[in-house]
């Protein structure tokens, strides 16, 4: 599998989760583990881009796809990833455990809505639990990450509008979500 | 926590899924995993097979077949929620699949492992029960057509075989009017109670072991559902009756 770029062996033992891969065997312990059963978002990275919860995937599943982590978002540090940005500027993180998880969805949430309604933010971050913010703050990065990333996103002129429904691609294989091999 | 010792599978067609389930004393199939895996992790499933199912090709289309939509093991509830065929066949099921937890979950879980799953309060067994479609379930003996109405025998149970794999729900063209509707303490849980209407019938979740018909005129007779820290019985009642009531006065 590769991880951020780099290709790993996946674990031997097939009952590794893969957040416990990439933090355990890894060393990636940007992604944070809370729940453990899908409910807190934490743990969420890409998988082929699109955001998938690493609790509750084995990591042996991963070989073969991309997997993107909070590290692979902003590679050597300098320059933070516009929703990172974001989130600094509009105070979306106090004690930043859930940060990344929210991070991540949020990166997948703009890549299918990169201009998103207030319901749609509002559905994009809902899988995600924060105890600290409240949630308003981390509202306001996201509408503040969607417009630091328009400039650096190619006018998705067949894909992007919300008039425009993606086209049908039930038959190529998904959402994203890397069903082939 | 972590999942309990099992030995894993990935058989790359669904003949070697089937010869699988055939051949291993209590395998449990991994699709999206949305439901198994969070079982897994708090060790209340432990099975001793794991038949992994991703790796198998060619089998995530969501197609038209007899005037309805076919939606196949591997195709995840993102890709029917994005569906211009789903929207325009069975625009019921794509309100539904809107329901199902959160986008991030929907990314990787299945439509056919909600229903074989069939937890009591989920969507979509409901609205297949609705509908009155069907599930296709294949094993090494062949395959053969689950109606709905014969699919679901209790909480988290069904009547498909050990040895067989679901690899298609078909969900009929959703007549007019349709609505589902539910109420749940947060955006994305499972649902308190819930109800499904497609044309005159009407399905029920959350209230009952499995998602049940009803009237629409006295939704709740005979049902006795259980009470837990979220909602006694008589309140889920209540929930029944006044979504019925909304789903009906459109």
């Amino acid at each position: 599998m590769k991880v951020n770029g780099f290709a790993h062996p996946a674990p031997s033992d097939p009952r590794r989760l893969l957040s416990d891969h990439l933090r355990h065997d890894l060393g990636l312990t940007g992604t944070h583990v809370g729940c453990e059963h899908g409910v807190c978002g934490c743990c969420t990275v890409l998988l082929d881009g699109a955001p998938v919860r690493s609790c509750l995937m084995l990591a042996v599943q991963a070989e073969g796809h991309d997997v993107t982590t909070i590290e692979g978002l902003a590679p050597g540090g300098s320059q933070l990833h516009p929703v990172q940005q974001a989130f600094h500027e509009c105070h979306g993180l106090q004690c930043g455990f859930c940060t990344p998880g929210f991070v991540m969805s949020v990166v997948g949430l703009l890549a299918q809505h990169p201009h998103p309604t207030e319901e749609q933010v509002d559905e994009g971050i809902a899988g995600n639990l924060c105890r600290c913010t409240g949630y308003a703050s981390i509202r306001r990065a996201v509408t503040r990450a969607a417009v630091l990333l328009a400039p650096l996103t190619p006018d998705p002129s067949p894909l992007g509008g919300e008039g425009a429904n993606p086209a049908d691609r039930s038959s190529s294989g998904g959402e994203g979500a890397g069903t082939s091999p | 926590m972590k999942p309990p010792r099992f030995e894993y599978h990935a058989p790359s067609t669904v003949e070697e899924a089937c010869a699988l389930l055939a051949s291993l004393e209590d395998a449990k199939v991994l699709a999206g995993g949305q439901s198994l895996m969070p079982l897994l992790n708090f060790r209340l499933a432990r099975p001793s097979h794991l038949v992994d199912i991703n790796r198998v090709g060619g089998l995530d289309r969501i197609y038209e077949r007899d005037g309805g939509v076919a939606v196949q093991a591997l195709a995840r509830q993102a890709a029917v929620e994005d569906s211009e065929l789903v929207a325009r066949a069975c625009p019921l099921l794509s309100a539904a699949v809107r329901l199902v937890a959160h986008r991030v979950i929907r990314n990787r879980g299945t439509v056919c492992g909600s229903i074989a799953h069939s937890d009591p309060a989920s969507e979509l067994p409901a609205v297949l029960l609705a509908l009155g479609g069907h599930v296709v379930a294949r094993s090494k003996r062949g395959e053969r057509r689950i109606e709905a109405g014969e699919l679901f025998a209790g909480v988290f149970e069904t009547s498909i075989a050990p040895d067989e794999l679901l690899v298609e729900a078909w969900f009929p063209k959703s007549p007019k009017p349709f609505a589902i509707l539910e109420e749940s303490r947060r955006h994305g849980d499972f649902a308190l109670a819930g109800v499904v209407r497609a044309g005159d019938r009407l399905a029920l979740f959350g209230v009952a072991p499995t998602p049940v018909l009803a009237g629409a005129k006295d939704p709740a007779r005979g049902l006795q559902p259980s009470g837990d820290l979220e909602a006694t019985p008589e309140f889920r009642l209540h929930l029944v009756r006044v979504l019925t009531d909304k789903a009906f006065a459109a």
